[in-house]
């Protein structure tokens, strides 16, 4: 019995729990239609490239990781959700893409620009707009909902200003490597990893984990402590915008365009079910980023094992807000106080 | 004066500032005529409405952002129910009204009795109720006259001003005009400012916003009112969407995006404080006509990009928020 409640009080239960429930649903439905029950973990190498469903998971949840990062960070120091990410990314997708077509937008083929410095002016804008967020909440103390609801529809709508209403594409081999393949490994899977391992390191081996945790947990004591809650939560955001600056380059480079409606579309609701899914509180303090990437994979699983069982793309949020709403409600206080009482008196009747 | 009276002041000079720079700029494109005017009630009744059960909602403090998705979902089900499942349109209303009161029970519960934080569950209920206009049709449907008389005269039926007409090319004098939808909304702005005013409700939401625990001591049920807020939203979301139909006559699974920054704008820019408890419907009102004033311009001028509209409005929440904070903060100091 006591064995059990270790495994479910672990924080990666509940994340680890619903990709092991995602891939029963893999196996039953391959099964169920006559595939072989590996099918779900068949990688081959076909023209040179890693292929497979596995595969195509990693490869297309890279966003959603490099995303829950950030938010990771965000909803552990300031105790709410930046919902600006998505608009976010699309503007630093148009910004890179402008940057890199010059004057042949909106149809490029050669680069205007050096690659690097597309990317660092994408990146660029992706921290700028993280510190008008981390500005508005730190600050000024608005929530931070409310404050990035500015971005939320601002950013989207400056990136269509910026491509000029139009689709801006650059269709070069050079930008099409970072969301296409290096060798036989798609690249957007190199960089999720490499960001986690960097964020990981710098989490681990500075103070800045604990220092996050402190001023989520409480800011006014980590302030008297010592600590600059304002510069710290303010710091969260521009990594979080960074991080979006970062997806949203690989999602512009994947298709080779600057789709300023449909880049980061919905993605703020992933991302922060990301870090929902990954055992993390969305009151703040305590973080676990692992969590949350395992998180980020599972929903990514989630959408592809929909599109495969030819669930119409539209259709998918559905799912996907009852999935919210079931994990933030098993964390809701009453309900925790309801399950507690119920072990409670089981507890009374066994003795 | 306090500072959210001069708010509202502030909001009220803006719209007519805007309003006149529209007229002295584009007084050659007819923009003085009192059918623009009309023209802007007409196209946002539906935001009306909608944005009166925002500013109720943001009273308790909390925020719903599900309600351009509920209105696309409104839209969807009148025009496919009166298509395909051969419904009337008075029922087919009556059941999108009930929709909305359903779709608003479950967020209010959630909020209120699972204390679950406002704008989790309402963007959960902006992609569920999108995915569900998706799950009805994919399609963009439009309502024809063949499709359902009924309702296509309800959208159709001009009431016209006395006063007020403009003489067109063929000589013929047309009266201003404006239709069923802007009536509902005024009734709707009228009935919310009076029981905000005058109903024990109505007074128990600013007593939850200004201060949840005091509310309870006060004897206050918290958890029902914060729930009836959420139905009470939904519920005029609906009628919103309805309005809405009315003015489009076309449904789709894209349509109404971003409706519910516009509602959260045109409260925000009518002085109902984000943090709960102050704001009143007739800053709204203002509100919602500063957020007309300004797309209609950008489509008068014809030349600039459809995605101004967003980022002014945009401009001005930033502006707005920003100023609430700072009086908040001189508050603050002062009380210290």
């Amino acid at each position: 019995m006591s064995k059990v409640k270790k495994i479910t009080k672990n924080q990666l239960f509940l994340p680890v729990f619903c990709m092991f429930l995602v891939l029963c649903a893999n196996i039953i439905y391959d099964v169920a239609h006559g595939s072989p029950f590996y099918n779900f973990f068949a990688v081959s190498i076909t023209n040179g490239m890693l292929q497979g469903r596995l595969i195509n998971i990693l490869n297309r949840g890279s966003e959603i990781a490099i995303l829950a990062i950030g938010m990771t960070l965000v909803v552990s120091a300031s105790a709410g959700t930046d919902i600006s990410v998505g608009s976010v990314m699309s503007l630093c997708a148009s910004v890179c893409c402008v940057l890199l077509a010059g004057a042949a937008a909106p149809q490029a083929t050669e680069l205007a620009v050096p690659l690097i410095v597309g990317v660092l002016g994408g990146l660029l804008i992706g921290c700028v707009c993280g510190a008008f967020n981390g500005f508005l909440v730190a600050n000024l103390s608005i929530q931070p909902m409310v404050a990035t609801l500015i971005l939320w529809s601002a950013a989207r709508a400056i990136g269509l200003l910026i491509c000029n209403d139009l689709i801006v594409y650059v269709r070069n081999d050079t930008f099409a490597v970072i969301g296409g393949y290096v060798g036989i490994v798609p690249t957007p899977i190199i960089i999720a990893a490499a960001c986690v391992v960097i964020t990981t390191l710098v989490l681990k081996k500075t103070a800045m984990g604990l220092y996050i945790q402190s001023v989520g947990i409480n800011k006014k004591a980590s302030r008297i402590a010592g600590l600059n809650s304002q510069r710290i939560i303010f710091l969260c955001y521009v990594l979080c915008g960074l991080c979006a600056g970062i997806a949203g380059i690989v999602g512009a480079s994947r298709i080779t365009s600057a789709d300023s409606n449909n880049i980061g579309l919905n993605y703020e609701l992933d991302a922060i079910l990301a870090v929902a899914l990954g055992g993390n509180s969305l009151g703040g303090g305590k973080f676990n980023l692992i969590g949350s990437i395992i998180g980020a994979y599972t929903i990514q699983a989630i959408t592809t094992t929909m599109y495969n069982m030819g669930v119409s793309a539209a259709v998918t949020p559905v799912f996907k807000a009852i999935v919210v709403i079931v994990i933030v409600a098993i964390q809701a206080p009453p309900v925790r106080a309801f399950f507690k009482k119920l072990s409670a008196k089981k507890g009374v009747v066994n003795a | 004066m306090n500072s959210n009276t001069l708010l509202l002041f502030i909001t009220i000079i803006l719209f007519f500032v805007l309003y006149a720079a529209g007229c002295i700029a584009y007084s050659g494109k007819g923009f003085t005529n009192v059918q623009t005017f009309l023209n802007i009630l007409r196209g946002n009744a539906g935001l009306l409405c909608v944005a009166c059960g925002m500013t109720c909602v943001m009273l308790t403090g909390g925020i719903d952002i599900s309600v351009g998705s509920v209105v696309a979902l409104d839209c969807m089900m009148l025009a496919y129910g009166m298509a395909n499942w051969g419904i009337k349109a008075p029922m087919m209303c009556v059941l999108v009204l009930l929709t909305g009161l359903l779709f608003g029970l479950v967020q209010g519960y959630c909020i209120g009795y699972l204390e679950i934080q406002p704008f989790i569950v309402s963007m959960a209920g902006m992609f569920f109720a999108r995915g569900m206009t998706a799950v009805i049709s994919t399609d963009q449907l439009s309502i024809t006259a063949e499709i359902s008389q009924t309702f296509y005269d309800w959208a159709n039926y001009r009431i016209y001003l006395p006063f007020g007409g403009v003489v067109n090319k063929a000589g013929k004098t047309i009266m201003p005009y404006f239709g069923v939808g802007v009536v509902i909304a005024l009734v709707v702005l009228v009935l919310i400012f009076l029981m905000l005013r005058y109903t024990k409700f109505g007074r128990a939401l600013y007593a939850v916003g200004g201060s949840e625990q005091s509310a309870a001591m006060m004897g206050l049920n918290v958890k029902r009112t914060k729930m009836l807020a959420y139905v009470l939203c939904s519920f005029l979301t609906s009628i919103g969407g309805i309005c809405f139909c009315m003015n489009t006559m076309s449904a789709s699974a894209q349509q109404a995006t971003g409706l519910e920054m516009d509602a959260i704008s045109s409260a925000v820019i009518g002085g109902t404080l984000l943090t709960g408890g102050v704001g009143n419907v007739i800053g709204t009102f203002f509100g919602v006509l500063i957020n007309g004033t300004i797309s209609s311009i950008v489509k008068t001028n014809g030349k600039l990009a459809s995605s101004w509209p967003n980022v002014l409005t945009a401009i001005l929440l930033c502006f707005f928020i920003v100023l609430q904070s700072i009086f908040a903060l001189l508050k603050n100091r002062k009380s210290k």
